[in-house]
């Protein structure tokens, strides 16, 4: 099972090479959040998409193409980047397997915000009830790409995005489809900025996983999009491979609704489950791209779960979390960390997480933070969520 | 060839806590083309263990029942904060008595779709008596339309208000997967639970996922739930598509496993291709390829559709379904537009039906809003 396209938009920049040299030397991408106001909230900053105007260019009608919802746009971004590496052409029966957390979220805010209005306008209203759906943004890319197929959308919170790309590794390794088209997304909005404001889980100074002075997460928007296909069907084509996804592994904390067991009992069941998956020892990952929100109580269980998994390997395990950059991306943080497991694979280097000062007394293993090149043959990258939903996966250099 | 089949089955829906005040609502509403065995087995259910509504036996299928029944399922309203908009609702009665999981930690503060998830979850268990359970060992599947949105409302309603005092205690209950994660803490299931998003489709994209964990070995048993709870905004936004169609609430859970169990064992026989309405397809040729992924009508079929009683909205699985002429019920017309749990009724009932020497095998159809169209089909197992 092997990678041969994928596509990322962060607030980095749209495409490979823009994330590539932000990643690379641990660009931060936070600023004032513009998307909604926030004068009323604690924190004040997050990682916002620069998207442009312009759409790439695919089936969809301008009239479509004018009605999509901000995640579709990121979704089309990043899919159509994907689309075009693997030289994927239109038409046949392709699975398409996306994670996210709210869908087409601003469109919904905005239809509740007019539907509380006493005597509400109607005009408008089923579009953006519409564009609200999760299918929505699914049928936008099967619609913009010319292919239909199984749509699955698993909303397991914040690793959707694993989930997902795991999913569709199993669909082609059990040989029930050949290619399966896998991302995930989520975009900035008002009520998940709230939410996370609420439970005082954003930072109100630095986002800084793994620091030991670090005050919570920061949020971001994004997707990334990654086409998955056989061996087989990839040399068929001569289609370039980027690398292999060799191991999944997935596990629920049944500890709290919003809060991970502190030893980080199921992360360790995750990454245990995705290398014995892989038939890979601890010894034989390079690198690990970490959960790392920087919130106090998943970095300490994240770390103690890395140092169980990882035994004696972990005094030299390069580790970090690229949340310090893009921040939180929620639905589409495991999709975007897998296509820095790529970028890592494939251009030989780790990025830093920047801003941390002080690693975690916590953490047996270095943290990576400053920019520097490395030679990597095995990522692993732990994707955790709200619900005790936990996910890992397993990547390899293609030779 | 790996067989799945279902070993047991729950639901919650307007007409009660349970798959037999489910039954006796669609018995009550149904076509006279479904005429039910007079003396069904007696149900194997532990109720009182399981759930909260009244214990419904054989005795009560007189008239006055179903009247009373009738009466339980009769649209309540829900309404839009300014009072000026009312909407049709049938809305789960509450549990009466209230059940004692209810009071596990988790499920104190968790929204009713958290609660008729597990109800039902809970009643498929305990109907499928032998079934070894090792719960890290059992999946967990969920299929909604729009999860806790009862909490994502009333949360955003406070964050508009100001945002500064906005409940910290609500924010987590509004993930989508909510309702999983409560399930599985409450069973102790720390092995794949997922939770998937669609039209109404997403039971079946749930079932589909819970067969392959099945066949590839990752479970030995799973857990598939349907469900959605009614809030005015999905009231409010269902009416510009169908207007005066009751939305309703409620859940339905099927227990899958590679072994039959005890007789009669009813079998997971196929689920068809997910006909997908991209810019080319539209619902009727979606719905006719479903249809004709189903076999042809045999003695003792049923057919058990997703039809809601809104011509327009019915019109693709009319056609595709036209030369249908036997047994067939549409849980929509009696329950109203329960969304992902409408489905889960449907396989609910179907089962129901083989089990009880109703029909010998039921063919699903659901044709979703806005996704796809995709159908299965039960049969009773061989001996």
């Amino acid at each position: 099972m092997v990678i041969t396209g994928a596509g990322i938009v962060t607030a980095l920049g749209l495409g490979w090479r823009a994330n590539a040299d932000g990643f690379r030397v641990g660009r931060r991408a936070f600023r004032p959040v513009s998307l909604f106001d926030v004068t009323r909230q604690r924190a004040k900053e997050a990682a916002e998409v620069d998207l442009p105007r312009a759409l790439p260019e695919t089936r969809l009608s301008a009239r479509t193409m004018r009605r999509l919802t901000r995640a579709s746009r990121q979704l089309l971004w990043a899919a159509a980047e994907a689309w075009r590496q693997a030289g994927w052409e239109a038409g046949g029966n392709l699975p398409l397997v996306l994670g996210t957390t709210g869908c087409g979220s601003e469109s919904g805010e905005q239809y509740y915000r007019l539907a509380l209005e006493p005597a509400p306008a109607r005009r408008g209203q089923p579009t953006r009830s519409l564009r609200h759906q999760g299918q929505r943004q699914a049928l936008d890319v099967a619609e913009a790409f010319g292919f239909e197929g199984p749509v699955t959308i698993i909303a397991n919170a914040c690793a959707s995005g694993y989930n997902a790309i795991g999913h569709a590794w199993e669909l082609v390794l059990t040989g029930r489809a050949e290619r399966v088209l896998a991302g995930g997304y989520d975009v900035l909005t008002l009520l998940a900025f709230a939410g996370f404001d609420s439970l005082q889980a954003l930072s109100t100074t630095r986002c800084r996983p793994f620091d030991a002075g670090r005050d919570g997460l920061g949020l971001g928007e994004g997707a990334a999009v990654l086409t998955l296909e056989s061996l087989d069907s990839a040399r068929g084509r001569g289609a370039d491979i980027l690398g292999e996804i060799i191991g999944y592994g997935a596990a629920t904390d049944c500890h709290h609704l919003a809060q991970p067991n502190p030893e980080g009992h199921a992360a360790f069941l995750s990454m245990r489950e995705a290398c014995a998956r892989a038939g890979v020892a601890p010894e034989s990952v390079g690198y690990v791209n970490a959960h790392g929100t920087g919130t106090v109580l998943n970095d300490a269980s994240e770390a103690l779960a890395i140092n169980r998994w990882a035994g004696p390997r972990a005094r030299d395990l390069p580790v970090s979390s690229t949340k310090g950059s893009v921040g939180h991306l929620l639905g589409g943080s495991g999709a975007v960390e897998a296509v820095v497991c790529l970028m890592v694979l494939i251009e030989q280097w780790l990025p830093p997480a920047p801003c941390v000062e002080t690693p975690d007394a916590a953490c047996a293993f270095p943290l990576v933070r400053e920019p520097r090149d490395a030679r990597v043959e095995i990522a692993l990258s732990n994707s955790f969520g709200f619900g005790g939903a936990n996910a890992t996966l397993l990547f390899r250099r293609w030779p | 060839m790996i067989r799945i089949f279902v070993r047991g089955a729950g639901a919650v829906s307007p007409a009660g806590w349970g798959v037999e005040p489910l039954l006796t609502a669609l018995r009550a509403e149904a076509p006279t083309s479904y005429e039910p065995d007079p003396s069904p087995p007696p149900s194997p259910i532990r109720w009182e263990r399981v759930s909260c509504g009244r214990r419904t036996g054989e005795g009560e299928r007189s008239t006055s029942t179903e009247r009373s029944t009738k009466e339980q399922v009769a649209s309540r309203e829900l309404r839009a904060p300014s009072g000026s908009r009312r909407f049709a609702a049938r809305l789960v009665p509450a549990p009466a008595p209230r059940p004692a999981w209810l009071g596990h930690p988790r499920l104190r503060r968790a929204s009713g779709i958290s609660q008729f998830a597990l109800s039902a979850a809970l009643e498929a268990l305990e109907s499928a008596p032998g079934t070894a359970l090792d719960a890290t060992r059992l999946g967990i599947v969920t299929g909604t339309h729009t999860a806790s949105i009862r909490y994502s409302e009333r949360f955003f309603g406070e964050v508009l208000e100001n945002p500064a005092t906005a409940s910290p205690m609500l924010f987590p209950e509004t993930v989508m997967n909510a309702p999983a994660s409560h399930m599985a803490a409450f069973l102790g299931c720390t092995g794949l639970c997922y939770s998937l998003v669609a039209d109404q489709t997403a039971f079946v994209q749930a079932l589909v996922v819970g067969c392959q964990w099945l066949v590839d070995e990752r479970v030995d048993t799973c857990l598939v739930v349907g469900m959605d709870e009614a809030a005015w905004p999905l009231a409010d936004a269902l009416d510009h598509f169908a207007h005066g169609l009751p939305l309703s609430e409620g859940a339905g859970a099927l227990l899958l496993a590679r072994q039959p169990g005890t007789a009669p064992a009813v079998e997971l026989q196929c689920i068809t291709d997910a006909h997908l309405y991209a810019a080319a397809a539209t619902k009727e040729p979606a719905a006719r390829a479903m249809r004709s992924q189903l076999p042809a009508e045999s003695p003792g079929d049923l057919l058990v559709d997703s039809r809601c009683g809104t011509p327009r909205l019915d019109r693709a699985e009319d056609l595709a379904w036209a030369d249908w002429h036997g047994a067939r019920i549409s849980p929509r017309f009696t329950l109203g537009e329960g969304l992902c749990a409408a489905t889960a009724w449907q396989f609910v009932a179907a089962r129901a039906a083989l089990t009880r020497g109703w029909a010998r095998a039921a063919n699903i159809s659901v044709v979703g809003a806005n996704l796809q169209s995709v159908g299965a089909r039960f049969e009773l197992a061989e001996e």
